[in-house]
């Protein structure tokens, strides 16, 4: 891919030497240990690795909620660890769709007030987010559930809440934190299967962390961490 | 935006009714207070100056001392003879009375009443333009002789009385027997809750020798005939008091002189006075108030993390949060705000009532209230909000 100019476009997502250091002095834990990892754009990529490997942690700093200590995060070519807090929250909400192990959705929310969230923080008119969020939820096919509370919703149902709620704003990049973690085998499938179609359809670049490799299985490249590193970076399917 | 943070902000409140109210309770309490005491306190001043206004434009007080108010700072009291004087050498005047003030508990069979005696002479009728309902006035022989003869108001009539007509009855004042003559037509007024119509009228010299035992005057009441003429009686009126009280060229009064408006605008700027420091004391609870709904909207803001979380985490800025939190805390205080105006308006009515003043709606201090408890909502959610906003969106995701 280049541009006019001849010069090659930069990545979709590159970290150069990352390194995390949580606490100071005696009680410091270096969380990464300097991580290089270039996501280009369309990827499915999950990320696997043992409890404390700093899957968690690349996430974050990934997801732009965290920043790292030294090294480099570019997004398309700027440098997000030299942005401020606002600066992130607003790179986060024009980019980044999150969805997460707990689902975390609103309590005593509906289905489509849940997934109107994000757009209310974009500034979209009511009928315009209305449409948007009734979209969306067909999307993940929970038409007929859209006045639900998360109360009344299955575990599968709520993350289907949830990954509605985060494409609805159609994001670059869609971060999922151990998505299916908290589901059976069988509605863990419908999620990943969700994701790999929204992956195909929308192009939308899928980041996943899991620690279940039925799951990690659905993705064309997996990345395992251990000990704060990189330990292998492999293409599972042929690229699309 | 704005619209969005109100109405989750009423949800918000809607969510916990019983908090709600009880966290606005303070705001509630010191916005009635304020409104209350400012609306009863205006009514007081309203009051206090009709009172005195009715009592006509062309009237002077002169009064010992060098301000107005009781003691008089050690100046010498007026005698007899100063208010002859007075009539003598001054013109245009309507009617010049010495007056002398004593307080007696008066009894009439198994009745007794103690009330203001006011020793007058008999153009002090005339100057305060009082109505005979009953009876007549004491004579200029009964005045001159200091007879035990007296003039009582209705609220003296109807508690040593009843219905019955007082003419011609003797009470008992003090050690000495005195009897009615005449009963004065009711005014129905009270000053600051001092009731008009519960005097005794007595001839000057009766209280001077059997009441106060002394030839003092305590005030001269002076009716000037032609209310245009004022400003020259007054400057007259002062010339020869000066004279006859020996006072030097360099020297103050030491006596003063009001008309009927001056007497009217410092009685009212009392009133105003305490109105003032009644409501700086009601707001010191409007404060309390605020602090009272900072410290729910902190346990709020514990309470909510993890939906704070949520929201940084799908797009919220600081200063949604920011916002949202500082639009409940106004909501909350504004509510509190309106609640407390209605309140106010009812006790104010009620109050009114009771007290005998009149009821006098003021907008100005029912928006100031309002605005002042919305600005106490900005002033006490802004630390808590900010604290929300705060929040790091990875540790607010994992509180639960």
């Amino acid at each position: 891919m280049t541009t006019p100019a001849g010069r090659p476009a930069p990545p979709l997502i590159e970290l150069a030497g990352v390194t995390k250091q949580f606490g100071s002095g005696e009680g410091a834990f270096l969380a990464l240990r300097g991580v290089d990892l270039v996501v280009e754009e369309g990827e499915f990529l999950a990320i696997m690795g043992p409890s404390g490997s700093g899957k968690s942690t690349a996430m974050n700093i990934l997801g732009c909620l965290d920043t790292p200590t030294t090294g480099a995060y570019l997004f398309r070519g700027v440098h997000v660890e030299r942005l401020d807090r606002n600066q992130r929250a607003l790179l986060r909400r024009s980019h980044l769709g999150f969805v997460f192990q707990g689902y975390h959705l609103l309590p005593r929310t509906t289905a489509l007030e849940n997934a109107e969230l994000p757009l209310m923080y974009r500034g979209v008119s009511g009928a315009e987010r209305r449409r948007m969020a009734l979209a969306a939820l067909a999307a993940v096919g929970l038409t007929g559930w859209e006045t639900h509370t998360p109360a009344e919703l299955s575990g599968g149902q709520q993350q289907r809440v949830a990954i509605a709620r985060a494409i609805v704003t159609n994001p670059t990049v869609l971060l999922a934190d151990e998505p299916t973690g908290n589901l059976d085998s069988e509605m863990g499938r419908e999620i990943m299967q969700l994701l790999v179609r929204l992956n195909r359809e929308r192009g939308i670049t899928v980041l996943m962390v899991t620690h279940e490799p039925d799951m990690a299985a659905y993705a064309r490249r997996t990345v395992r961490f251990v000990d704060g590193r990189i330990q292998s970076d492999t293409n599972v399917h042929e690229p699309a | 935006m704005f619209w969005s943070a109100l109405k989750l902000a009423l949800v918000a409140i809607r969510r916990n009714p019983v908090r709600s109210v009880l966290t606005v309770l303070g705001v509630v309490i010191g916005v009635a207070a304020v409104i209350t005491m400012v609306t009863i306190g205006n009514g007081a001043t309203l009051a206090v100056s009709q009172q005195i206004s009715s009592l006509g434009s062309n009237l002077l007080m002169v009064r010992p001392g060098q301000r107005m108010g009781p003691g008089g700072g050690g100046a010498p009291a007026f005698r007899t003879d100063d208010v002859e004087a007075i009539s003598a050498r001054l013109g245009s005047l309507a009617a010049v009375s010495g007056t002398e003030n004593a307080s007696a508990t008066i009894v009439y069979g198994a009745e007794n009443w103690t009330t203001s005696v006011t020793g007058v002479q008999r153009p002090y009728f005339t100057a305060r333009k009082l109505n005979l309902a009953q009876g007549r006035i004491f004579t200029d022989t009964e005045e001159r002789a200091g007879n035990p003869v007296c003039v009582v108001g209705e609220t003296v009539r109807r508690e040593l009385f009843g219905q019955a007509n007082p003419v011609g009855s003797r009470i008992r004042v003090k050690q000495f027997g005195c009897q009615i003559v005449g009963l004065l037509a009711a005014s129905g007024q009270a000053t600051m809750g001092v009731d008009q119509d519960d005097v005794v009228l007595m001839p000057l010299r009766t209280v001077q020798r059997r009441l106060t035992g002394s030839q003092d005057v305590g005030s001269i009441m002076i009716a000037v005939a032609d209310a245009a003429a004022t400003d020259q009686v007054k400057a007259d009126l002062t010339e020869l008091l000066r004279e006859r009280r020996r006072i030097a060229r360099n020297e103050d009064d030491n006596f003063n002189v009001l008309d009927t408006r001056q007497i009217a605008e410092a009685m009212s700027g009392t009133t105003r006075v305490m109105t003032m420091l009644l409501a700086s004391v009601a707001a010191v609870s409007l404060l309390v108030g605020g602090i009272g709904i900072m410290n729910i909207m902190l346990v709020s803001v514990t309470e909510r993390t993890h939906e704070i979380g949520i929201r940084l985490a799908i797009g919220a800025l600081e200063r949604d949060v920011l916002l949202q939190f500082l639009i409940e805390a106004v909501t909350l205080s504004a509510f509190g705000g309106i609640l407390g105006a209605v309140l106010a308006a009812v006790a104010s009515v009620i109050l009114a009532k009771v007290m005998e003043l009149p009821f006098v709606f003021d907008p100005g201090i029912n928006l100031l209230a309002f605005f002042v408890s919305a600005a106490i909502g900005v002033a006490f959610g802004y630390f808590p909000a900010r604290r929300a906003a705060r929040l790091d969106p990875i540790d607010a995701l994992r509180h639960e």
